[in-house]
């Protein structure tokens, strides 16, 4: 198959684009309207409308700028950033990777009422352009689903962040005493934000006893023991007496072998327990109150 | 008969994910709950190392299972400096950056079988093994 021949077919397509721009999008959103993917929950049909519109728009000025309808060539540029602009805003609103897709991919069908009508007479002209019409969807479809994978794992990237400062609050249990309960995986960034809310919690509270309790924390290594370690002398410094507990056994006999000490830090196998020694130390006791008296 | 994998090891959560594979392969290989725990932690020790001394590397995880035993192999190889005194490294205590210097004894502690080969300027693999007790 010769260039001159695919160009022919192309421009074709592209010729349809421009001069039927109109009917084009009105077939495009009603068959937008029609599947079971709208939403109009997610998105009023005067956004859809728009959206549409818009986008179309961008199409049949890059398809004036370069017939062949090659996405990658830079005449689309302002077609892809609308395009990855609308698949992200609708990721984030809410629809799923698939009713997103189907956005474009509802093109196809327009598109190709409109090449039968125009190409009722010529069958062979009509197959090349059907061709040319699949593969231009198809790779408006690349674009959407690429930028909705993106988006989705920014998402997921930012809801682990959330939750990781979700996991970490220092709770104030009684006068004096704070508690913070540490939960998943310590790697250095985060442990280091975690214990400087300690000790500066520490500083605003005047508190003399921090319990750190790592009963759902999974793996005590050395750098996790180093921080520990650290926070507890730097707590010590400011007047506060640190209690380690949440120490199961498996983790207590892990941390002989590995050889850390903790000598000098007090420590718990329960969070009961720390709780506990802290009252003792401030002195205070719980008592049953007889419902009777 | 052995089944390996071989994870990455080039950032941090590259090292909580050898942590996740040698937790899930240790409980398949039936491995009790402190064994688990020590060969995990191990893990945790020789990828740090790997990622921070070795400048990145991989792991390979196989469940070994020879004439009744279980157990697990993990083998971390970098490609990295080399470590010119071996008997150094593994001294309690003893860092050349800012650690408590107990990792790789630790790790050694914490295993069945512990093997180190390192070349200065070639790289390091640190090969432990837990069996099922
Ligand atoms: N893969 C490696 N490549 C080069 N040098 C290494 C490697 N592994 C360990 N070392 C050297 O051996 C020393 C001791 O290692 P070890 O893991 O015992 O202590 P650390 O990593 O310094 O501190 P810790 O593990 O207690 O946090 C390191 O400081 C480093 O100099
Ligand atoms: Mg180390």
């Amino acid at each position: 198959m010769s260039t001159g021949f695919r160009q022919t077919d192309e421009r074709s397509l592209s010729d349809i684009l421009i001069r039927h721009e109109t009917e084009i999008a009105s077939a495009w959103i009603s068959e937008q309207a029609s599947l079971i993917s709208h939403r109009p929950d997610l998105l009023t049909e005067t956004e859809l409308r728009q959206q549409s519109r818009a986008l179309l728009s961008e199409i049949t000025s890059a398809a004036r700028m370069d017939p062949s309808l090659n996405l990658a060539n830079s005449a689309w540029k302002a077609t892809r950033d609308l395009l990855s602009e609308i698949s992200r805003s609708r990721a984030l609103a809410g629809f799923s990777p698939a009713e997103t897709a189907s956005f474009v991919f509802s093109l196809r069908g327009a598109l190709m009422d409109r090449l039968q009508t125009v190409y009722e007479e010529d069958a062979r002209s009509l197959a090349a352009a059907m061709r040319s019409c699949s593969t231009f969807v198809d790779q408006l479809g690349l674009v959407t689903t690429s930028t909705v994978l993106k988006t989705r794992e920014e998402l997921i990237k930012k809801q682990q962040e959330e939750m990781l400062e979700l996991s970490t609050p220092v709770v104030r249990l009684f006068d004096g005493v704070l508690c913070l309960p540490l939960i998943g995986t310590l790697d250095s960034a985060r442990t280091q934000v975690v214990m400087e809310s300690l000790l500066q919690k520490i500083v605003e509270t005047g508190s003399t006893i921090a319990i750190i309790d790592i009963t759902g924390v999974p793996t005590v290594d050395t750098l996790v023991a180093q921080h520990l370690l650290k926070t507890v002398s730097a707590a010590r410094l400011m007047g506060a007496e640190c209690i380690v507990s949440g120490i199961r056994p498996q983790i207590a006999q892990t941390i002989v072998h590995l050889g850390v000490e903790l000598h000098n830090v007090a420590t718990k196998a329960t969070l009961a327990d720390a709780l506990a020694l802290a009252m003792q130390k401030r002195g205070l006791t719980i008592q049953r109150v007889n419902k009777q008296a | 008969m052995t089944k390996a994998d071989t994870l990455p090891i080039h950032t941090e959560e590259d090292i909580v994910r050898v942590r996740q594979m040698t937790r899930s392969l240790a409980q398949q290989s039936g491995l009790n709950l402190v064994d688990q725990t020590k060969i995990v932690t191990a893990a945790s020790e020789l990828a740090r190392n790997t990622l921070v001394y070795g400048g990145g590397g991989h792991v390979i995880l196989e469940r070994l299972q020879d004439a009744g035993r279980a157990g697990l192999r993990l083998t971390f190889e970098d490609q990295g400096p080399g470590i010119a005194d071996i008997e150094l490294a593994l001294r309690d205590g003893y860092t050349s950056g800012k650690g408590l210097g107990l990792g790789l004894s630790g790790a050694k502690r914490l295993s069945n079988e512990f093997h180190i080969d390192s070349r200065v300027g070639e790289g390091t693999t640190v090969s432990i093994i837990k069996w099922k007790s």
